[in-house]
């Protein structure tokens, strides 16, 4: 079996407070294949984002990577010294954030940018930089790259400033972009065009992308795999096909009846009552026991482990085909 | 870009006008300017020789018109006190002012960016504390006392400094400077760190706040994300956006330290502008008052405009929302 290009393991990030340690990240395990897309959905505040910057080590005081390893491409990087850890960043593992408008500085040319970035991660000329610079202009579909090279982000469209800001996460060809919400601030008809455009170039250049969202509908047209997060873990993960079909999880049951479906006959949308727990006040058990309606005693008590089911993988106690077998988690 | 300039140039001739009516005004209502010319024992008849020839005699509206014509070509009429041309005494005194101003705002400027991007950089060392406590004092205390304090300490006790006047000067054509003799550069330092230490402080903390919150933006984290050191993205990224702000300030300070530059200048009884204008006031020389005034209109209203256009060099996307106003 080949190397994945991302692989996390047991990853935990937490966030100490005045009061108490706040754990943002439970023991998230996940690996991304060369070329693979990989959604991650869930609820706002369910770890999404912090597992992506814990990725690419950006996770800033008062929160840290508490536990855990994250291997690219085989090489251990989550206890790299900074300075090595930037190396790897814009070079090996591109990342794209959510809002395209405050994402570039505005009082530098685009070109300008993406020229530094160039020159900080390969050993380019100003012109050879400024070249290459115009081509992934075009490549991230930008009309008339040689002239729009010398704007300022002000001068660009919401879409077509997400597209610069693409074309600077793929600039050194990274082996791993992370694309944080990299629609939800956009138009939906621009949000297709993103879409089929991080599809391409993730299929062009073998690149992995962890595509994190909170859309479904996103990440059913994009992704190969979905791993479904809730509360800093992963509640199930698997196939975008199966478990967007057959969720197995109640939680991802519940995530997958609130898509509306414009084929569907006329019913009401299934709501999962209830909130996700703040960090502060996580359950004991599962953590989504008290807004499930399949909970029994021991989901109040043991905190169930992602296990093998299928094609998935789900951590749910009633797929739990060997009862008895208590979880062992402790705090690394 | 042009005619934007042209609309803040004609707004500032506007201001100017406005002064000139206030500086004008001084003189009528500030007593008989005949009464400070003549001695007391003057018969009545030379005194309306003396208010003919001044033109005092005149409508009110000619006068101004007459005052604000010569004000144009900087011809502010007859000091009182030196009986010699106001703009000759002006034209004296402000090299010293200017000197001492320029000194001081580049000296508040260079440590004042050079200490608030520290204090942001690393907010917790100990050089960041003793930082801020120096702000506090520049910020609290009193420009006369700090000028006093510095005397005693170098001239009086130490005697390192001259404690006044501004030492030898070299004249180049019509302006004196004191920048090219060793004691005129002497005289100069603790006048400048007496005015320009209040100034200092206000653009080390706007520096800082600034710089803490540019840090917080979105692309200060993309330029992370995409690997950039931490040198470019704090010294070109955070602080070109930092410095926006800081140019209005600064800009702004120039001009009242220029103005003043009063209480530096009597403190070390520097040959400057602020000292004329004390004596000015104190002898009740109405043409030095009104022509000070209409100075440092003029220099406010010349940073306030090169401000504004500076601002257009920083900042793009001013540029093209004044090429297209909406």
């Amino acid at each position: 079996m080949t190397v994945p290009v991302l692989s996390v393991r047991n990853l935990e990030v937490e966030f100490l407070t005045r009061r108490s340690t706040l754990r943002a990240i439970n023991g998230v395990s996940f690996d991304i294949a060369k070329g693979e897309v990989l959604g991650v959905v869930g609820e706002s505040g369910a770890g999404k984002s912090v597992t992506g910057l814990a990725v690419i080590g950006l996770i800033d005081p008062p929160g840290r990577i508490a536990g855990g390893e994250i291997y690219l491409s085989g090489t251990r990087i989550d206890h790299l010294p900074p300075e090595e850890i930037r190396r790897i960043r814009g070079k090996r593992i591109g990342m794209i954030f959510q809002d395209p408008l405050t994402s570039l500085n505005p009082l530098y040319r685009i070109g300008d940018q993406i020229v530094e970035t160039i020159r900080t991660h390969l050993n380019l000329s100003e012109t050879a930089a400024r070249k290459r610079a115009i081509d992934l202009l075009a490549e991230v579909g930008i009309p008339a790259p040689e002239k729009r090279i010398d704007a300022y982000p002000h001068e660009f469209s919401g879409g077509m400033r997400q597209r610069v800001v693409i074309a600077l996460a793929i600039c050194a060809e990274p082996e791993l972009i992370i694309a944080d919400e990299p629609t939800t601030a956009l138009d939906v008809s621009v949000q297709a065009q993103i879409i089929s455009l991080i599809k391409r170039l993730g299929r062009d250049y073998g690149t992995a992308v962890m595509l994190v969202t909170h859309d479904m509908g996103v990440i059913a047209e994009t992704s190969d795999r979905v791993a479904v997060m809730y509360s800093g873990r992963i509640a199930e993960i698997g196939p975008v096909q199966d478990v967007v079909q057959n969720p197995l999880h109640p939680y991802a049951k519940g995530l997958m009846g609130a898509i509306p479906t414009l084929a569907g006959e006329d019913k009401r949308l299934v709501q999962i009552p209830g909130s996700m727990p703040r960090l502060s006040a996580i359950p004991p058990g599962c953590s989504f026991n008290p807004r499930c309606a399949f909970a029994f005693d021991r989901c109040r008590v043991d905190r169930p482990e992602p296990l093998k089911h299928g094609s998935h993988a789900v951590a749910c106690h009633l797929f739990d085909t060997a009862p008895g077998e208590a979880a062992k988690e402790t705090a690394a | 870009m042009l005619a934007f300039t042209l609309r803040r140039a004609i707004q500032a001739i506007g201001v100017m006008i406005a002064v000139g009516v206030i500086a004008f005004s001084m003189f009528r209502f500030a007593g008989d300017p005949v009464n400070q010319i003549v001695s007391l024992d003057t018969p009545a008849a030379e005194r309306e020789a003396v208010r003919k020839s001044l033109g005092l005699d005149d409508p009110v509206p000619v006068q101004f018109a007459r005052y604000f014509g010569n004000a144009v070509q900087f011809k502010f009429g007859v000091s009182y006190q030196f009986r010699q041309p106001v703009s000759n005494l002006l034209m004296e005194r402000m090299p010293a002012t200017l000197e001492l101003a320029a000194c001081a705002t580049v000296l508040a400027m260079v440590f004042g960016i050079l200490m608030g991007v520290y204090s942001a950089l690393r907010r917790d060392t100990i050089l960041t504390k003793f930082f801020q406590a120096v702000s506090l004092i520049g910020i609290s205390l009193p420009t006369f006392l700090i000028g006093i304090l510095l005397i005693y300490l170098f001239s009086v006790t130490l005697g390192w400094l001259p404690s006044f006047g501004r030492g030898d000067v070299v004249r180049i054509g019509w302006w004196t400077t004191g920048l090219l003799t060793l004691s005129g550069l002497k005289a100069l330092i603790m006048p400048s760190i007496t005015l320009g230490l209040f100034q200092m402080t206000l653009i080390m903390r706007l520096v800082r706040a600034e710089m803490l919150e540019v840090l917080r933006t979105d692309y200060i984290r993309f330029a992370r994300a995409r690997g950039l050191t931490t040198r470019a993205i704090h010294f070109g990224h955070a602080l070109k956006n930092t410095l926006v702000p800081v140019i209005t300030v600064a800009g702004l300070q120039f001009g009242s330290v220029i103005a003043f530059a009063i209480i530096t200048e009597t403190v070390f009884q520097w040959p400057g502008m602020g000292l004329l204008f004390v004596q000015a006031v104190q002898n009740v020389d109405i043409p030095i008052m009104a022509a000070y005034l209409l100075m440092v209109s003029l220099i406010f209203v010349t940073i306030n405009l090169v401000v504004d256009i500076l601002y257009t060099i920083v900042d793009p996307r001013l540029r093209s929302t004044i090429s297209r106003p909406a």
